[in-house]
């Protein structure tokens, strides 16, 4: 799923400047999970938003809404309906996806995002997610037992790992994080597999995914 | 080019040599070239190669091509470091191209340290190819042809070199990395530093048990240690090197105003040892801006 | 508002602090009478978001009063409302408010002085400021 941090208010604030009447917007899919944008963080950011704005003596309404998926234009429309025409500007708590399906939505009205929207992980444990997948659009996991060292090796290294390996097997950068390319070594060595790191891989196709992606599929 | 004499090219170095010297000249951060040319003329006379380092560390400085034009305008012969974190597979292709027309003949291929242990800590990482990719790539120019197959109007040949890591733990993971680069064609090898000298024997060990060795040449990096200070930071901070207690407290006991000479001392005996016991073809010395105490270094260590 | 009427709001657990403040009142222990009592069944039914709710609708300050540690009666809510009021407070001064005005206090149910006195505590605190 995809992982978001949100911003400090203090950013938020700066960009809702001047605006009195807002909606913020949560996603009740990865954003809800990842305890981002939610609707428990749409109510605690919506709060802390009335509470700095009332200290400042300033007017400021805000409505709260949470869209089931925000990246979805029906469901988007479904929800906000007429919310929208009721206020200035959408503070989004969705991710980047989110934030820019409602832009195309409602034109008229500035979108800002709360969210910095930052991997594609999975949750470790409460209150923890990892990084895993960097959605190059060449999947390089069947060579690697499973560990993708396009996002977990802090180089993206496709041949093994560079010299700057800690002692014990921990990354260069961060002596608290596992060198992509030790964990890869260990779960081929479990499987019997290990010819397979000692196969060259050509430079990686940064072609495949002609940015912006786009990608047309037929239904079954 | 100052009618300076031409160096020997250090693959016909690699080929007749018995004991092969490399040494590191590190440029530094601006436009001066001053002292960076005083170590060049130090140097090139008394060592088979001078390797340039590319943004070491990940921290910005005067270019490893540039430093290697100043080398060969002074009759040096130059070893250019090419890292895979500044430059995408246009720039790498169009730098070795532009260093085999102006005599630059040998290159070491390298991952390079990671953007965050640097000065430049907000830039974009590149990687766009890995080392290993890096020497096929270099291996291509050398057929004539780039990348994606085009042909070249005038070709290049380049003298290849890569690192590896013999104290890195644990060690299976890096000796596969080491044996794909074997497996692309090596000229030359130079490791990252080496204390131990068993350490360095069962690297060699493992080296000669691997495929694709002949005509490969092992030179064993040395980092002088010049203070007990610097071999505990390296100890923590610098992955890869492992400097033994006991070498830390030979420094350690060495008299104040006397480390510098301990220092090289130290680093010639290394020397002299792996000489001595043909441990394996030579030495590349990492002075890292003591430059100018590396001919003491060589003349402690009877070369 | 005026310092007169600046509110606390303690939330106070049925298992322990709810019956320590009835106890208070058994004694008639005397403590400041601008805070509103509200019983819940446990301090981890508490969340930020009650917190943050409380200072929107005019609360000076908030006390989370939950059971002992190693004494919930649902096994970890006390320990989970210490790390929420924690939370709080940095969502809190990030909105300029003293962190100071959130906190977390653990008791046992005999404790009647302790619940007077946190509660003098904090009204000590809001009028500070």
């Amino acid at each position: 799923m995809i992982i978001a941090e949100r911003k400090p208010l203090e950013e938020i604030r700066n960009m809702l400047a001047g605006y009195k009447r807002i909606l913020v917007v949560g996603c009740g899919t990865c954003v809800t999970i990842c305890w981002a944008g939610g609707e428990k963080e749409v109510g605690i950011l919506s709060s802390q938003l009335r509470l700095a704005s009332s200290k400042d003596g300033n007017e400021l309404s805000v409505m709260e809404a949470v869209v089931e998926r925000q990246c979805e234009k029906e469901m988007v429309l479904e929800e906000l309906g007429d919310k929208v025409q009721e206020v200035e500007a959408i503070l989004s708590m969705g991710c980047g996806a989110g934030v820019q399906t409602m832009a195309e939505l409602f034109e008229e009205k500035p979108i800002f995002p709360a969210l910095n929207t930052t991997f594609i992980g999975m949750p470790e444990k409460e209150g923890l997610w990892l990084e895993m997948c960097g959605a190059c659009g060449d999947c390089f996991l069947d060579r690697t037992g499973g560990i993708c060292p396009v996002v977990r090796c802090a180089k993206g290294l496709l041949n093994g790992p560079c010299g700057g390996t800690r002692k014990g097997g921990k990354c260069e950068i961060d002596p608290e994080k596992d060198c992509a390319w030790v964990l890869i070594y260990r779960r081929l060595e479990k499987q019997g597999r290990l010819a397979l790191m000692r196969k060259y891989y050509e430079p990686k196709n940064y072609r495949v995914v002609k940015r912006p992606g786009k990608i047309e599929a037929l239904e079954a | 080019m100052g009618g300076a004499k031409m160096a020997r090219p250090f693959r016909e170095t690699l080929k007749t040599k018995d004991f092969i010297v490399t040494a590191e000249a590190g440029p530094g951060k601006g436009s001066n070239t001053e002292k960076l040319v005083e170590h060049v003329e130090l140097l090139k006379d008394r060592v088979d190669g001078l390797n340039v380092t590319d943004n070491q560390s990940a921290v910005m400085r005067y270019p490893s091509l540039g430093t290697c034009l100043l080398i060969k305008e002074h009759g040096g012969e130059p070893i250019l470091q090419i890292t895979c974190r500044d430059r995408n597979r246009l720039a790498i292709q169009a730098d070795l191209l532009f260093a085999y027309s102006r005599g630059i003949n040998n290159v070491l291929c390298l991952t390079g340290d990671a953007i965050d242990t640097g000065d430049h800590k907000e830039a974009k990482p590149v990687f766009d190819l890995d080392s290993v990719q890096l020497i096929h790539l270099v291996h291509t120019l050398n057929s004539g042809k780039d990348m994606v197959g085009n042909e070249l109007d005038g070709g290049v040949d380049f003298c290849i070199g890569a690192s590896a890591t013999p104290s890195a733990d644990p060690i299976e993971p890096q000796l596969l990395k080491f044996q794909k680069k074997l497996d692309a064609g090596m000229d030359f090898i130079q490791t990252q530093a080496v204390y131990d000298m068993d350490e360095l024997k069962r690297f060699m060990e493992n080296f000669h048990k691997m495929d694709n060795i002949d005509g490969v040449k092992i030179l064993a990096g040395i980092v002088p240690i010049w203070g007990a200070k610097m071999a505990r930071y390296m100890n923590e901070n610098v992955p890869g090197i492992y400097v033994p207690q006991y070498l830390i407290d030979e420094i350690d006991q060495a008299p104040k105003g006397t480390k510098a000479a301990k220092g090289i001392e130290m680093a010639g005996r290394l020397i002299r040892q792996i000489k001595e016991e043909k441990i394996c073809d030579g030495v590349h010395i990492m002075a890292i801006g003591r430059e100018e105490r590396v001919p003491a270094i060589l003349e402690a260590a009877g070369i | 508002m005026t310092r007169e009427n600046k509110k606390i709001i303690a939330f106070c657990c049925a298992e322990s602090a709810y019956r320590a403040a009835d106890r208070a009142g058994r004694l008639r222990i005397r403590y400041p009478d601008n805070v509103r009592v509200i019983r819940i069944p446990c301090a981890g039914r508490v969340s930020v978001l009650h917190i943050l709710k409380a200072f929107e609708k005019g609360a000076a300050g908030v006390l989370v009063m939950g059971c002992q540690e190693g004494a919930c009666r649902h096994l970890t809510g006390n320990i989970r409302a210490k790390e929420r009021v924690k939370y709080a407070k940095d969502l809190l001064k990030e909105v300029g408010i003293n962190g100071q005005r959130v906190k977390m206090v653990n008791f046992s149910p005999d404790m009647a002085q302790k619940f007077a006195r946190e509660i003098e505590e904090m009204a000590e605190k809001i009028k500070e400021e």
